[in-house]
């Protein structure tokens, strides 16, 4: 957290003088042990937290057992238990949520994470304008997701935006002249899917043929995993910023005298050294991508046939406009498992370690 | 810490290989992709609404005029209000507590305080859908449902775990000799807080304050849920429902995103750094 150098510092290092030059037996007793009382303060915050984070939890699991599926509050335990999740496990809607939260954090992690390292990398070998060009990448991360979901819709809007380069650009000209149709994709209004697995699967697993759901990437989805990634492939190159400058110069250095090449230094020196980096900035942003909500309403909402939908959104139409509250309780706990999957073992190792 | 050396002025060399020059080009042409959506926004944003049309969204506005500005400042002015008396108290009042648990946390340790912690930590990591039925009971029990003051409770208590941790990592990189010289010196636990620990925590204060302050600005799912009524929304809620309605006036819009964005733009402009340092330290590690 701090910096070295800093007027602070430097006060520090003179109390630790002093500190150590009078600590004997004699003069330790006369100071006040008053560890009793830090428990005592952390009560309150305690105590909110237990209620806040976990009881509330805990009702939410219940509510997503219950009959409580209309405006009027019914606590009951539905019988069979744990009905609302078979319905929703049979739901086609959530076979697409499940599908786009797949496909929403594989891309965004890829795209975010390998953009962010490239740009760490480059910006690190300190070139002219270096500072100013991280100020411009990290820039997005603090703005709004509505804010980001907004302008990129706008973007992507297909009679406009980025349509509009393809034909700018030449790169229509380019195609039609090669034979092809002019690329118009739809974008965020097209419920098409690229790549669908269903058939090869399907030869594998016979009942992938009568899915109702298209196992694949959704067009519509492509926007919002480049707005996701414009916002936080900064995020990404910060982490990488902060794991390249605690990698000394000297090994560098060292690897350069025995004769290593620029690209050989890159392969087998830092990257290896970045590996930690890389599975917090992973885990962190895997994280985000499993709750997004905000982003997509902004942008798409569901999506033309659900082709965007993922459990944030599903959560928030059941809740607050259908009013089913077990439904959507039932979908919030999935998430909150799915985070939990994620950050649990995460925050294991990172607090033990102290 | 080390790790953040990177935000210290650094020379800046002149390019001299081939690799050099292509690393220049591709981080001008990701400069450029990063600027784009800024470009988009400002250029619509200065347009009349007679002259946005679809096929000319790439040109610069042919005159100047205040564009969509003057419409998107009068109607969300009120939200921006909202927002401001929301983000301030509520980034005052848990970063205060914040700075209170980091410090015990870090320095007066008790048996299972790693385990508390660790149990507090996770709550900032939840998915906030896993808790809002329940919260919503609760504000309107207490009659606090639909209020700017019910939101600034929800922030302030769902803030705890990240202020803590900050402060956390913060305090425990002070040496504990200073805690112990103040104990022999004869203050107890609070006067070392506010003797000692307060007036060295001034940076973690920024750090946490840019943070939390960024954090509850750009919220949206809290605001969305717990405020239904237009007049009390904050500013990202607005502004989505400008941009919902359905005939669109994107001048309006991109005005209103730029509006709506100004706040926490400034506030990393000119702080920067200390954001960069709060978005690190929350990423648990200290």
């Amino acid at each position: 957290m701090k910096t070295t150098g800093t007027p602070i510092e430097k006060t520090l290092s003179g109390g630790r003088v002093i500190a150590a030059g009078v600590r004997t037996k004699k003069t330790r007793r006369r100071g006040f042990n008053q560890a009793w009382l830090s428990p005592i303060i952390l009560t309150p915050t305690m105590i909110a937290i237990i209620i806040f984070v976990y009881v509330f939890i805990g009702i939410t699991v219940w509510v997503s057992l219950s009959k409580w599926g209309t405006l009027r509050m019914n606590l009951d335990l539905r019988d069979p238990f744990g009905f609302t999740y078979l319905q929703m496990f049979a739901m086609p809607r959530w076979h697409a949520n499940l599908r786009n939260v797949v496909v929403f954090t594989v891309l965004f992690l890829t795209l975010s994470m390998s953009l962010g390292l490239v740009l760490a990398l480059l910006i690190d070998r300190k070139l002219i304008g270096h500072t100013i060009l991280r100020n411009i990448f990290l820039f997005p991360y603090a703005l709004s997701f509505i804010v980001t979901g907004i302008a990129w819709r706008w973007i992507f809007n297909p009679e406009t935006g980025i349509n509009l380069l393809f034909d700018g650009l030449g790169i229509n000209h380019l195609i039609t002249s090669l034979g092809g149709p002019p690329l118009k994709p739809g974008w965020t209004t097209d419920p098409a899917v690229l790549f669908s697995i269903n058939d090869w699967l399907g030869h594998i697993f016979p009942a992938v043929k009568g899915m109702s759901v298209q196992l694949g990437i959704p067009l519509a989805m492509i926007p919002v995993v480049v707005a996701a990634a414009w916002q936080l492939s900064g995020f990404a190159m910060a982490m990488y910023l902060a794991g390249l400058s605690t990698i000394p110069a000297d090994l560098r250095e060292a690897a350069r005298i025995d004769g290593a090449t620029e690209i050989q230094i890159y392969r087998k020196v830092i990257l290896p050294l970045l590996q930690p980096v890389t599975v917090s900035t992973a885990i962190i942003l895997g994280h985000v991508s499993l709750k997004i909500f905000d982003l997509i309403f902004a942008m798409t909402g569901s999506g033309p046939g659900f082709a965007t939908d993922v459990p944030g959104i599903f959560v928030f139409d059941m809740t607050f406009k259908a009013t089913r509250y077990n439904l959507g309780a039932a979908a919030s706990v999935v998430m909150l498992i799915l985070v939990s999957l994620v950050i649990v073992p995460y925050l294991w190792s990172n607090l033990r370690r102290r | 810490m080390k790790a953040l050396s990177f935000l210290l002025p650094n020379r800046e060399s002149l390019p001299k290989t081939t690799l050099d020059y292509l690393s220049l080009i591709f981080l001008f042409l990701c400069m450029l992709f990063f600027l784009m959506p800024l470009y988009v926004m400002v250029v619509t944003g200065l347009k009349d609404s007679t002259h946005v049309s679809l096929s000319t969204m790439w040109n610069l506005p042919t005159r100047l005029t205040g564009g969509g500005f003057m419409e998107a400042w009068q109607r969300l002015l009120p939200n921006l209000g909202n927002s401001l008396m929301l983000a301030i108290p509520a980034t005052v009042i848990s970063s205060i507590i914040g700075s209170i648990n980091g410090y015990l946390f870090a320095k007066w340790k008790f048996p299972g305080a790693n385990v508390l912690f660790a149990f507090l930590v996770f709550g900032m990591f939840i998915p906030y859908q896993s808790i809002l039925i329940p919260l919503i009971q609760w504000l309107q029990s207490i009659h606090l449902y639909g209020t700017i003051w019910g939101l600034v409770t929800v922030h302030v208590i769902y803030g705890l775990p990240i202020t803590s941790l900050i402060f956390r990592n913060y305090f425990a990189n002070l040496p504990d000799e200073l805690l112990e010289a103040a104990r022999i010196d004869g203050a107890g636990l609070v006067r070392i807080f506010t003797r000692v620990m307060l007036p060295l925590a001034k940076p973690a204060f920024v750090v946490v304050g840019i943070f939390q302050f960024t954090n509850i600005w750009n919220d949206f799912l809290f605001g969305v849920t717990i405020l239904p009524n237009p007049q009390a929304q904050p500013i990202t809620v607005a502004l989505n429902n400008l941009s919902g309605s359905y005939s669109i006036d994107w001048n309006v819009v991109m005005a209103g995103a730029l509006v709506a964005a100004l706040p926490t733009a400034l506030v990393y402009i000119f702080l920067g750094r200390y954001f960069i340092r709060g978005l690190l330290a929350g990423s648990v590690k200290g």
